[in-house]
């Protein structure tokens, strides 16, 4: 049977309740929307390009400790890395999430405390919010995605 | 599980009663089930489940079809249903009730059928500010196709409804009221006997959503005079997929058919269709004979042990788990109108309700928890969800106590 604390690991409640770059960077030239419609999560994702390159990031918006710690997490990882690298490491941490996941503890880093949620299929939604809406900010789409 | 006190002064043997719902007795995650989830759906008693086998056993054939022996059987089966579901909301005449799949559907009928009779360009649908969204859309479609505006009498801090607005929006343009008899998301009891009769002043038909108040209320559509009143048998105890829409004679005898095909029609030609009569006129297709082989059982059920009773016990369980639940710290009560059935809906200081949820499941206990399809409520309370409890007959203090420790549980997780 799947433990709570597997789901709510101590770093991802300390995240969730001081999110990192929980701000609008003032030099953003992408953005979008991402938004939960069946628990109402709702995250905005800012980025500064410096041509392929995550220069800097942010997030704002409300949702569960899930979703805001992953949010958190995750605009830590990808700052400084470039749009294919943030991609891989997406779809790395999609897969170890949905207990799909090949990717080592070595090259997922501290995302590594999400394994959990693969145990609660209903939640992966909420991790992978913030990365559905990094990727369409990253395409440039500036239209709203939705996990639905 | 301990019965208390009040529970045997309303005279209710809560065990016996739980003895009858074979999922009660299931696990879940290790733990005794807590089944607080009955304003989405209540679960089904073994005469329930049995009849619908006994119905695939024994009465399997088509209604209103066949000579033959088994179709007979079957089509007085399910007339015999629809006078139990007529005796049930007190309606006059059996061809007053017209199956269909539930509150949704009933609902679409008559913003499909009488709505685009009755509603042009201009003209106005008065709902309230607590609706499902199934009361909600069909309108919205409506008006929209027909160049109509919906108009919505707003809500006050406890979940009520303002009155003096509701009389404000009630005008001659306004060509129907659809109205909520309880709220799904807060628990509210509006007053709709009040509401239909000044709707009524003013020559304005309403149609009631009962989903949420047949369960709990014994629902007289004559005495509150609605036109139109719908409601599912799966939030009271029966199968999901039926439900029935009640409607006025003279106002369904007016209305053209909602969908063609068969059992609808008299006669058919491929010159001309004449439609058949009340309440075939409504339905066509070949119904869900099982369902309503339930539905009855399920009626059977709830009158066995009398609707006062089951109100009165949860009542019982909406004032204790209003109190204990409402006492511990960071608790918010979203919905705290005067009159209220079986639901208590909140929100946790500092922690989202889809955490509560999960915490929650991991303990056994099943609340829902989201916006409840009542989007509207949520905004007018500024938070995005809630948690849900909601209580059915076979609910106990004990279980109320389960939750409220289940809470604390949640509290620990995040202190």
């Amino acid at each position: 049977m799947p433990e709570l604390r597997d789901l709510y690991q101590e770093v991802i409640l300390e995240h969730s309740k001081a999110p990192r770059n929980y701000k609008e960077p003032a030099h953003t030239n992408h953005k979008a929307e991402g938004y939960n419609p069946l628990c109402g999560d709702r995250f905005t994702v800012y980025l500064e390009m410096d041509g392929d390159v995550v220069k800097d990031i942010g997030f704002q918006g409300a949702g569960c400790a899930i979703s805001k710690a992953s949010a958190s997490m995750m605009t830590q990882t990808v700052k400084g890395k470039t749009k294919a690298e943030a991609q891989k490491i997406f779809r790395q941490f999609h897969d170890l999430v949905t207990g799909h996941g090949h990717a080592t503890e070595a090259e997922l880093g501290k995302l590594a405390v999400f394994s959990g949620v693969s145990e609660f299929p209903v939640r992966v939604k909420c991790a992978t919010l913030a990365w559905h809406t990094l990727e369409a900010a990253l395409e440039g789409q500036q239209e709203k995605v939705s996990t639905e | 599980m301990s019965t208390s006190v009040a529970e045997v002064v309303a005279g209710l043997d809560v065990e016996k009663i739980r003895a009858d719902f074979p999922i009660l007795h299931n696990k879940v995650r290790g733990h005794e089930l807590v089944y607080l989830d009955n304003a989405a759906t209540t679960q089904k008693p073994q005469s329930v489940i049995d009849a619908i086998v006994g119905y695939y056993e024994s009465s399997n054939a088509n209604i209103h079809r066949g000579v033959h022996y088994l179709s007979e059987k079957a089509t007085e089966d399910f007339e015999q249903t629809r006078q139990a579901v007529q005796r049930f909301v007190n309606a006059a005449e059996a061809r007053e009730i017209i199956f269909v799949r539930g509150t949704t559907e009933a609902i679409n009928l008559v913003a499909q059928s009488f709505g685009r009779a009755n509603v042009g360009a201009g003209d106005e649908v008065v709902i309230t500010a607590m609706e499902h969204h199934s009361n909600i859309v069909p309108w919205q479609m409506l008006c929209e196709e027909k160049g109509a505006k919906l108009r919505v009498a707003p809500i006050n801090d406890r979940g009520e409804l303002i009155l003096e607005e509701y009389a404000k929006l009630l005008t001659p343009r306004t060509k129907l009221a659809a109205i909520a008899h309880v709220s799904n998301a807060l628990g509210t009891i509006n007053p709709v006997k009040k509401m239909i009769a000044m709707a009524h002043a003013q020559r304005i038909p309403v149609l009631v959503d009962g989903a949420q108040a047949v369960p709990h209320l014994a629902v007289n559509v004559r005495d509150l005079d609605c036109d139109f009143y719908a409601f599912s048998a799966h939030k009271m105890y029966g199968p999901t997929g039926i439900g029935a829409l009640y409607g006025k004679a003279a106002l369904l005898e007016a209305m053209p058919p909602y969908q063609g095909g068969g059992d609808m029609i008299s006669s058919v030609t491929f010159e001309k269709t004449t439609y058949n009569k009340l309440p075939h006129k409504f339905e066509a297709g070949t119904p869900d004979m099982g369902g309503v082989a339930g539905w009855r059982a399920a009626i059977e059920f709830m009158n066995g042990i009398g609707v006062a009773r089951i109100a009165a016990h949860e009542h019982d369980l909406l004032e204790y788990a209003t109190e204990i639940v409402g006492q511990l710290p960071g608790v918010r009560l979203i919905g705290t109108a005067k009159d209220k059935a079986s639901v208590l809906s909140f929100v946790l200081e500092e922690v989202h309700p889809h955490d509560i949820g999960t915490i929650l499941d991991q303990q056994g206990i099943a609340v829902r928890t989201g916006h409840h399809c009542a989007q509207p409520v949520m905004e007018r309370f500024h938070i995005p969800a809630t948690v849900r409890a909601s209580f059915a007959v076979y609910n106990t203090r004990a279980e109320i106590d389960a939750l409220a420790r289940g809470i604390r549980r949640v509290q620990e997780v995040f202190a």
